[in-house]
């Protein structure tokens, strides 16, 4: 057979051996005895020795050609079976993605912390300090200095537990005002201030009392603090809490340390304002309590009340709690059933 | 007060309904409670007349009746009522019907014979055991003689009238009667309300001056006055007045008590009646009790008096408690027939002193202590005389007994349009606010800025500029007050670095899996001094209110140990928790604690739950301690924390408690819960930790730098060393660090290993210490070096044998 033909032969075998080699190992035995030192390639071109001057050229330039196509063949090959391999490995790997992921511990905060913080960012965003004071307070603060002297009969509407005749548990943040308006340098601007803390009363624990819970006072003094101010701050802490689709109501109300006071009322988000249970069928329920601060507190705590004015408010993150998120007994707060604390972690 | 439309429409022409009057009410004075009929829920309840009444032959109380409810045939009615009879016009609930507490009305057998309805009592139809006349008590209600078969029974009772019940604040003490609420309506509605009048007739043949004298102490009463109305005959009041009463929750007695309360309604001012005869002298002292005076009130209760109790008494002993209760033995009954009058202002404190210690808020003490117009009282008194005398069918004596008569002058608050405006932020004109004042009917002029005001004296809770703002602000109303935000010069709004650190660190514990607990800070005195970091007094209530909120709590854990008990009594097993928030100190004989911000934790089971791919992450000593690690690293403190084995706490585990140090301070502990103190708080195995937070805010803090990442790699050396028990990780870390030399930069603990395949009383110990420079590649001689300098000083100080 002429040198060209066995070429041809070597080639077209070769092509097919590739084709049907099934793993690596017999593609590398194929290369080896192909195209190696000794194999039939190799051998066949040193019979070029016989053949003429002529055709030299033309069948070396045919074998070089026979062994590229060769190699080119084998490394696709190669490159097939290794994918194939890896598709093989991956399929073996394949795992139920349904199955649960590992836990990771994560903790929530207090529902309450929630409320409070929501409202410190807020505030703080309106340039408000959050300021705090003492839970054991003096009946001075607590009371005198928020305009309710002994034997006042608003006394009666927070029992308070006493510790001395003068020493008490805080009934209310209020005390706060007092406190930051004796601290403050009206010559550096106004004052403006948020105090959140737990406060107590002489009550017996149920469904809708506690004998501590959480308020979170406001205060703004300057030269020139409005009614209308108040409202609008006001309506800014309703929508920022329940959202912007509900009215707020201010009505007349009374409190020693303001004049004049007012309740804020929202639309019952029960009933959108229709009327039900849980607003005892007005459409309204209540909020918080506010108002411009009363002259004899800014005397007291030695603020000009010709020159210096402003409001407070006063409201229960607590009861903002329970209505945000339909809880029905107040104790649930200071239980800490972990079935309980675990539940506030959506956005709404 | 329970305000009746009906009696309101007598003050006030109001083309309103009576839901849209309580809305303005509540939106301009006070709140309303409530908007209602007496005979809401109720139907089918008509006049029928007895016609004949027999005994039920199968009972020994029921009667069978038959009834003209105005149909063609009577009604047969079965009927146990006692005081039933021929002739009567009483309350018929038709079949069908429904009476008081959702009852419906069903024809029915009533021991064999056929009932077609039923007769009904007052209670039966929604009046309150407390308002219903005491006659019928026992039995069916009798109407009017002169009612219409078969008609409603509603108007006749005053059922069908609407009823605003309005929830006054304690400055709207003028709103406690109709007078006060009809100018208050009237401003609200821009009407001028027509008070009551009546003709007093001093028929009688006395002079009062003649029949009482008095000795006042105007300290304690400034207004005290009487009249004497004489002859009268006690018998029941007629229907109107009864409606009045009952309507407004008062129970009608006798035309003679009845007239005292229907004044007190009218104008807000308490009266009482006294029994001329009865009393044992006619002088009438107002003073203080004797200590130990005793009185029996109208209750028949014996009441020992306290000298701070204001009494009415003739000269022999008290015969009633000021303003608060009368004494039985002045009482009105049925044979008295000569009324004395008492018609008074008194110490509003004291009245509320005495209530409150009797706890006898009545009608009349709570009317005193919230104020009484001094300008009606003479009109009170003089009305009631008019009444008693023309329902008792008898005389009033001559001219009014005075006591005292100190005058009210009414005050004068001048305020001016700018600082109205100013206020408010509104933009009223001078007609606006001047209207407002004329619907008040406060006497107002003004000079087209300053309004000087005469304020009347039923409005006492108006003496200064503030209290005009008020009215203004709430009769222009809320709603038309424009809604703005303070604005002036700007101030920054951030936290504080204190209040910033304390938010961090919730956050901290919360990534490390507790969950935020807010607990009582009130417990008992045993659980407050447990867990303690410090020594403290407690401080105690001095009137608490349960046996488990005594003491400020002077830690945090036994709280959370609550919270875990809780919880593992509801089947939690695994809780996590942790609490921010103040303990109590109280130094010897310091009245005010101090208090100081603490942050404590406590676990017990799991982090997290085994499941199908990972163990549990149970906590144990090494796990919670951790936890305070990751906080305590996260707090950024300049010092070193160490920890300190020890058994100063009581209530920890001995042997599994260690001290915190930041530097050479004491900042808290970490540990297990000595188990019996969790067998007390019924919990298992519980790990926690308390800091004082304060105390690590006050640390010195380091400042933020960056430290370039060296561009060298690290060479690190293992070694194992055998100790005994007795050395510390601490100890061997420390020398380890003292002769590491000046590129050992990290020391890592990665084994400890105690056990059978090692000599009695040693452990292994396995460290990775890492060698680094940052200006060059570190040789590996240099490292052997340094390296060998650690183990031969491991060998001297501790005899470690290098393993």
């Amino acid at each position: 057979m002429a040198l060209r033909e066995r070429l041809q032969e070597l080639h077209d075998r070769g092509l097919a051996d590739i084709k049907k080699g099934d793993s690596l190992d017999r593609i590398n035995e194929i290369r080896v005895q192909l195209l190696g030192k000794k194999g039939p390639i190799t051998q066949a071109l040193r019979g070029l020795r016989d053949v003429s001057a002529e055709e030299r050229p033309k069948i070396g330039s045919f074998a070089n050609q026979i062994r590229d196509e060769l190699t080119a063949a084998i490394e696709e090959r190669n490159q097939e079976l290794k994918k194939a391999a890896i598709n093989a490995k991956l399929a073996s790997e394949t795992l139920d993605v349904t199955l649960p992921g590992t836990p990771v511990a994560q903790g929530q905060p207090h529902v309450i912390q929630r409320i409070i913080d929501q409202l410190e960012d807020m505030f703080l965003g309106m340039g408000y300090q959050v300021v705090d004071g003492p839970e054991v307070e003096d009946d001075h603060h607590n009371f005198e200095m928020m305009n309710l002297p002994k034997d006042h009969p608003a006394r009666d509407m927070q029992d308070t537990f006493y510790i001395t005749p003068e020493i008490l548990m805080r009934t209310h943040t209020s005390p706060n005002q007092a406190r930051a308006m004796e601290a403050h340098d009206f010559s550096k601007g106004p004052l403006k201030m948020i105090s959140p803390g737990r406060v107590y009363r002489r009550d017996t624990d149920d469904a809708t009392h506690s004998h501590q819970f959480h308020q979170v006072e406001g205060l703004v003094i300057d030269k020139h603090v409005t009614m209308a101010d108040l409202k609008g701050t006001l309506e800014m802490v309703a929508a920022n809490l329940f959202g912007d689709e509900f009215d707020v109501r201010l009505r007349p109300s009374y409190f020693p340390f303001t004049e004049p006071s007012v309740e804020a009322d929202i639309t019952c988000f029960n009933c959108m304002g229709k009327g039900c249970a849980v607003c005892k069928n007005t459409g309204w329920i209540e909020v918080l309590g506010a108002g411009m601060v009363h002259p004899n507190v800014l005397k007291m705590a030695g603020v000009d009340s010709s020159v210096y004015g402003g409001f407070a408010f006063g409201l229960g993150p607590d009861r903002f709690a329970m209505l945000k998120y339909g809880v029905d007994d107040i104790r649930n707060f200071y239980l800490n059933d972990t079935r309980f604390l675990t539940q506030f972690y959506k956005r709404g | 007060m329970k305000v009746s439309m009906d009696w309101l429409n007598e003050y006030l022409t109001l083309d309103v309904d009576p839901q849209t009057l309580g809305e303005k009410i509540e939106r301009t004075a006070v709140e309303v409670d409530q908007v209602y009929k007496m005979s809401d829920g109720m139907s089918k309840l008509v006049v029928g007349e007895t016609l004949s009444v027999e005994p039920h032959p199968d009972s020994d109380h029921l009667h069978i009746c038959q009834v003209d409810v105005g149909e063609d045939e009577p009604l047969q009615i079965v009927c146990g009522a006692p005081n039933v009879a021929t002739g009567q016009k009483v309350i018929v609930a038709l079949p069908g019907a429904w009476i008081a507490g959702h009852h419906k009305i069903k024809k029915s057998k009533m021991r064999g014979v056929a009932s077609n309805g039923m007769l009904c009592a007052l209670q039966e139809i929604g009046f309150d055991e407390k308002i219903a006349p005491k006659a019928y008590d026992e039995g069916i209600y009798i109407l009017p003689a002169d009612s219409e078969n078969g008609s409603s029974v509603f108007p006749i009772l005053g059922m069908d009238d609407d009823i605003v019940e309005t929830d006054l604040t304690p400055n709207r003490g003028d709103m406690n009667s109709m007078n006060g609420t009809a100018w208050e309506v009237g401003a609200i509605y821009g009407k001028t309300p027509k008070m009551p009048t009546f003709s007093l007739n001093e028929d009688g043949s006395r002079k009062v001056s003649d029949l009482l004298q008095f000795s006042v102490d105007a300290a304690l009463a400034p207004t005290y006055k009487m009249r004497v109305v004489s002859g009268v005959t006690i018998q029941d009041s007629p229907l109107w007045l009864q409606k009045r009463l009952w309507e407004a929750g008062m129970r009608p007695i006798n035309n003679i008590v009845d007239v005292t309360n229907y004044i007190m309604l009218t104008y807000g001012q308490p009266l009482h009646a006294f029994d001329y005869d009865k009393l044992s002298s006619h002088h009438i002292h107002v003073r203080l009790a004797d200590a130990g005076e005793h009185l029996t009130t109208l209750d028949g209760e014996n009441r020992t008096l306290r000298d701070s109790d204001m009494v009415i008494a003739d000269d022999k002993h008290a015969i009633a408690i000021a303003g608060t209760m009368g004494g039985l033995d002045t009482e009105i009954d049925d044979n008295t027939t000569t009324i004395a009058i008492e018609s008074a202002i008194f110490d509003p404190i004291k009245i509320r002193k005495t209530a409150r210690f009797f706890n006898l808020h009545s009608e009349a003490s709570m009317r005193f202590e919230r104020g009484v117009n001094k300008d009606d009282n003479q009109n009170a008194l003089d009305h009631a005389a008019a009444l008693m005398a023309e329902l008792g069918l008898g005389q009033t004596e001559q001219g009014t007994g005075v006591g005292s008569d100190t005058p009210v002058e009414p005050a004068k608050v001048s305020v001016t349009l700018t600082r109205i405006n100013h206020v408010l932020g509104t933009q009223l004109t001078v007609d606006q606010v001047q209207n407002i004042f004329d619907h008040l009917n406060f006497p107002t002029d003004n000079d087209g800025e300053t309004f000087n005001v005469t304020v009347p004296a039923r409005r006492w809770d108006i003496h200064i500029e503030a209290d005009l703002f008020e009215e203004v602000a709430r009769l222009y109303g809320y709603d038309n007050i424009p809604s703005t935000l303070p604005y002036g010069t700007m101030t920054p709004g951030a936290l504080t670095f204190k209040q910033r650190i304390i938010r961090d660190s919730r956050r901290l514990l919360e990534g490390a899996g507790l969950n935020q607990a807010i607990s009582y800070a009130l417990t008992t005195t045993a659980k407050a001094e447990q867990f303690m970091m410090r020594d403290s007094e407690p401080t105690e209530l001095a009137f608490p209110m349960s046996t488990d909120h005594t003491t400020a709590r002077m830690n945090l854990i036994s709280g959370l140990l609550d919270d875990i008990a809780y919880n593992v009594a509801r089947k939690q097993k695994n809780v996590a928790l942790y609490e921010q928030g103040r303990v109590f100190y109280r130094d010897g004989d310091a009245i005010r604690p101090l208090e100081v911000e603490h942050i404590a934790g406590a676990v017990t089971g799991a982090l997290t739950k085994k499941t199908w791919h990972a163990e549990a992450d149970t906590v144990d000593f090494y796990g919670i301690k951790g936890i305070v690690d990751l906080f305590l690293h996260d707090m950024g403190l300049s010092k070193p924390v160490h920890y300190e084995a020890t058994q100063a706490h009581a209530q920890m585990h001995p042997g599994r408690t260690a001290d915190i140090y930041v530097g050479d301070q004491a900042v808290g502990f970490v540990g297990q819960v000595h188990p019996e103190i969790a067998s007390d708080y019924k919990i298992p195995d519980t790990y926690v930790f308390e800091l004082n937070l304060q105390a690590l805010i006050d640390a010195p803090h380091d400042q933020q730098q960056y430290e370039p990442i060296s561009k060298f790699p690290d060479v690190t050396r293992d070694i194992a060393i055998l100790v005994d028990q007795s050395v510390t990780n601490a100890d061997v870390v420390a020398l380890i660090n003292k002769r590491g030399g000046a590129h050992l930069a990290d020391v890592q603990l990665f084994d400890v290993y105690e056990g059978v395949h090692l000599p009695t009383g040693k452990k292994s110990l396995a460290y990775t210490l890492t060698y680094r420079d940052r200006q060059a590649t570190l040789v590996e001689a240099d490292v052997t070096k340094a390296f060998d300098k650690v183990t031969a000083a491991l060998e001297k100080e501790f005899d470690a044998e290098i393993r």
